[in-house]
């Protein structure tokens, strides 16, 4: 039998309202859920691990639920998402597994290796595995057992910030997620894929926690991506730590492809050591309402921080990027591009706040936000946001906000480009300059495939896989019934 | 008759800026229109290829026998009309290449035909690209963005080559023009010139009249057609500017 518990939001916010009261049984019944569950949560915990999730729940039990009245929350409104009914598993649904095995994304011309998800859960057959160039790779609750002293030393080591209501809800409660370990010195040409997908019968809330250490001198190249099979309503909260050691680097993308019911927190946090590198990237094509909180901590000389982002909303869509790069260190870059696209209804948040310490010297810091609204209802609000306290320092901000430009668009018309294609070059020409910061040749082409598909109003029909694949090598298989779709 | 504007006015922002005019394009014909600034030459030019919010508040513009007002800018192209700017824009992202060969393949399926392979379509641009002598990296890079001013006239002149239209407007193609891209863009024009097509150049020189013999040249003032002539025309105006036209209108 399944183990789960219904947390019904939707009382426990409106009474939230009410009394607007630190201890309302929002948090007693969570706290409650999570008495009650502790040895399935603790099944797989170290001792430690089990110390800091309590001490994590402690905290938890003295934040806020995040409203409007938030500083950081003012314009992404969580009430209506909150105010649905979620299930909540403690334990992995046998039944939808099956997915896990059937779906496949394939990158044309990407080597890469590829791990699935599904509502949380893994789905790999085996534990924890060790590829030929050393990196292991698995599930977050096989490296507690496998690793215990790896995940001790990492697990919510990055920033933690006190009050926040949903990382440490996270903390507390995840039990699954993906666990990579680069040793020291590899450099794999091999790209890692992480497939979270939801397949509900039922509205579900779920928190993957992921672990990402990258030893000296080494690179990884991850695609982590989000995607819903059906139209059922979801709740993901998710945080992953990535740790970069000396001289190391990371390539993460972020593809994020939800249906309109679901909800996305996803924070990620980055810890850099001397001479690391970090190029993120988190394409946004769909979903109801994205928070990506990204966090960058700069904690040795010579690191460079690329933080990119493209979003396509439409409909009643939101997508909220928040980014906090932290220059706690001299000599260091980091460059922020986050471009938009928004029609119909959709709205956005962009909130840049990059932090240069008083002892972060010769910091280079640049930020830019650029947005198009096709229409008058879509909506931004940007922020980018300098805190500067050394005194020599090169650093840069700005923000757009604008139309399709009908001047261009009248050109292009009059040279015969019919005015859905021309709209559509206008807006991908915009897009692409996100597009082109992506260095795997053969991803790059495919989300360029995967925009170009959205701009043109064409992605429903492949919704069923994050990158839909246009060439797989043979028919996917489901198991699970998608004509509703 | 190859174009055919009756009694045309033209509105933007509920301001007339065309009022009343008359223009007969036959096969084969070069006309010139000349006249001050802010007369409405532009407006015309832009008219007739259907930009939006041009509203035409009476008249016709008759092409190869349809009226084609209410045509989208798109449909008119492809029915042969070509407009070369005054002020042409810059697209940053789109790569010349890409967007020509987007229009290319849109014309060619209006027509009916496939689309043009990679390499057909390499050594028509290839062709075109020496008949305006226009340099091989130019079209690697955006739709006009940075380019000089002469670079985005030779440009204009570059796609009418690609899209090898029926009628073309060319507003002001010469303005900005050192004497060699003079030349090169006349070249361009004479080498096009036929017996099925026809031009429409607008300017304010009669120096690019030196190079592109017209048969016949207008003068538009306050949205109409006052004078029309020979080539003739164009130098008695070089020579006395416009003010004895407005004279002669008062009388
Ligand atoms: N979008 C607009 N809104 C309002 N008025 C306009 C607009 N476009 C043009 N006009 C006006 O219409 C008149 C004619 O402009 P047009 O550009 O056609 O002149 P032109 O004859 O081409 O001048 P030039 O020789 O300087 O190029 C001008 O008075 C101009 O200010
Ligand atoms: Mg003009």
């Amino acid at each position: 039998m399944l183990n789960y518990y219904i947390v019904d939001m939707e009382k426990k916010f409106l009474k939230l309202n009410d009394k607007f009261n630190k201890q309302t049984s929002l948090f007693n019944d969570l706290i409650n859920l999570f008495e009650e569950n502790k040895n399935q949560i603790f099944k797989n915990d170290t001792k430690k691990i089990s110390e800091v999730r309590k001490q994590a729940l402690e905290k938890f039990s003295k934040s806020e639920l995040p409203t409007l009245k938030h500083e950081k929350w003012r314009d992404t409104d969580l009430s209506k998402t909150l105010s649905k009914n979620y299930k909540y598993y403690f334990d992995a649904e046998e039944n939808n597994s099956e997915i896990g095995k059937t779906f496949k994304c394939v990158v044309p011309q990407l080597d890469s290796l590829s791990f699935t998800f599904v509502n949380g859960w893994n789905t790999f057959e085996s534990e924890l595995i060790t590829l030929e160039d050393g990196i292991i790779i698995g599930s977050f609750s096989d490296a507690m057992k496998k690793f215990p002293e790896i995940v001790e030393q990492h697990f919510a080591k990055t920033f933690q910030p006190e009050k926040d209501f949903f990382s440490l809800l996270n903390t507390s409660y995840a039990q699954d997620g993906f666990f990579i370990y680069v040793p020291d010195n590899v450099n794999s040409q091999k790209s890692i894929q992480i497939v979270n997908i939801i397949n509900n019968d039922e509205n579900i809330f779920l928190q993957p926690r992921n672990l990402v250490i990258i030893g000296k001198n080494s690179k990884l190249s991850l695609i982590h991506c989000h995607d819903s099979v059906n139209q059922k309503n979801s709740f993901t909260n998710s945080v992953t730590e990535i740790f970069l050691n000396e001289n190391s680097n990371i390539d993460y993308y972020k593809l994020q492809n939800l249906n309109n019911q679901s909800t996305l927190l996803n924070h990620t946090n980055f810890y850099q050591n001397t001479n690391s590198n970090i190029s993120s990237n988190s394409i946004s094509l769909n979903g109801g309402l994205i928070r990506n909180e990204t966090c960058v901590e700069i904690e040795g000389e010579g690191c460079a921080a690329n933080v990119y982002g493209l979003f396509l909303m439409d409909d009643k869509q939101h997508i909220d990027n928040h980014i906090f790069i932290d220059h706690k260190k001299s000599n260091c870059v980091s460059n922020e591009l986050f471009k938009g696209i928004l029609d119909d209804n959709a709205s956005a948040v962009f909130n840049g706040h990059v932090l240069v310490r008083q002892d972060s010297q010769k910091t280079e810091a640049f930020q830019s936000n650029k947005n198009i609204l096709l229409t008058d209802t879509a909506k931004i609000n940007t922020k980018p946001f300098l805190e500067i306290y050394a005194d020599d320092v090169k650093c840069s901000h700005g923000a757009t906000v604008g139309q399709l430009d009908n001047e261009a668009l009248f050109y292009l018309r009059s040279r015969g480009i019919s005015e859905n294609n021309a709209r559509m070059l206008l807006m991908y020409a915009f897009a692409a300059e996100v597009i082109n910061k992506i260095s795997i040749e053969p991803l790059k082409n495919r989300i360029d495939d995967m925009v170009k598909k959205r701009l043109r109003g064409e992605l429903s029909v492949c919704d069923q896989c994050v990158l839909h694949c246009g060439t797989p090598e043979k028919e996917i298989d489901f198991e699970i019934d998608l004509s509703k779709i | 008759m190859l174009l055919n504007i009756k009694n045309l006015h033209v509105s933007i922002n509920n301001k007339e800026i065309i009022k009343g005019l008359n223009l007969g394009i036959n096969y084969g014909e070069v006309h010139a229109i000349m006249g001050p600034n802010g007369t409405g030459k532009s407006t015309l030019a832009a008219a007739i290829s259907g930009k939006p919010g041009y509203e035409v508040t009476k008249g016709e513009i008759v092409y190869k026998g349809i009226n084609i007002l209410g045509m989208s800018p798109e449909e008119i192209s492809w029915e042969g009309i070509f407009l070369g700017f005054q002020y042409p824009v810059e697209i940053p992202g789109v790569s010349i290449t890409n967007f020509l060969r987007a229009a290319l393949n849109e014309h060619r399926e209006h027509q009916g035909l496939k689309p043009l392979t990679g390499s057909e379509f390499l050594s028509k641009l290839n062709e075109k690209k020496k008949l305006v002598e226009i340099q091989s990296k130019l079209t690697n890079r955006s739709v006009n963005e940075g380019f000089s001013g002469g670079e985005k006239k030779k440009n204009e002149i570059f796609q009418m080559a690609m899209l090898d239209p029926t009628l073309s407007i060319l507003d002001e193609t010469d303005s900005g023009l050192d004497i060699d891209a003079l030349r090169i863009v006349a070249n361009g024009v004479n080498t096009l010139r036929s017996e099925v097509n026809a031009f429409l150049l607008i300017t304010h020189y009669q120096r690019l009249l030196d190079y592109i013999i017209p048969d016949f040249v207008h003068v538009l003032y306050d949205g109409k057609i006052v004078k029309s002539g020979g080539k003739e025309l164009a130098l008695f105006l070089e020579k006395k500017g416009y003010n004895w036209i407005k004279e002669e209108l008062i009388d």
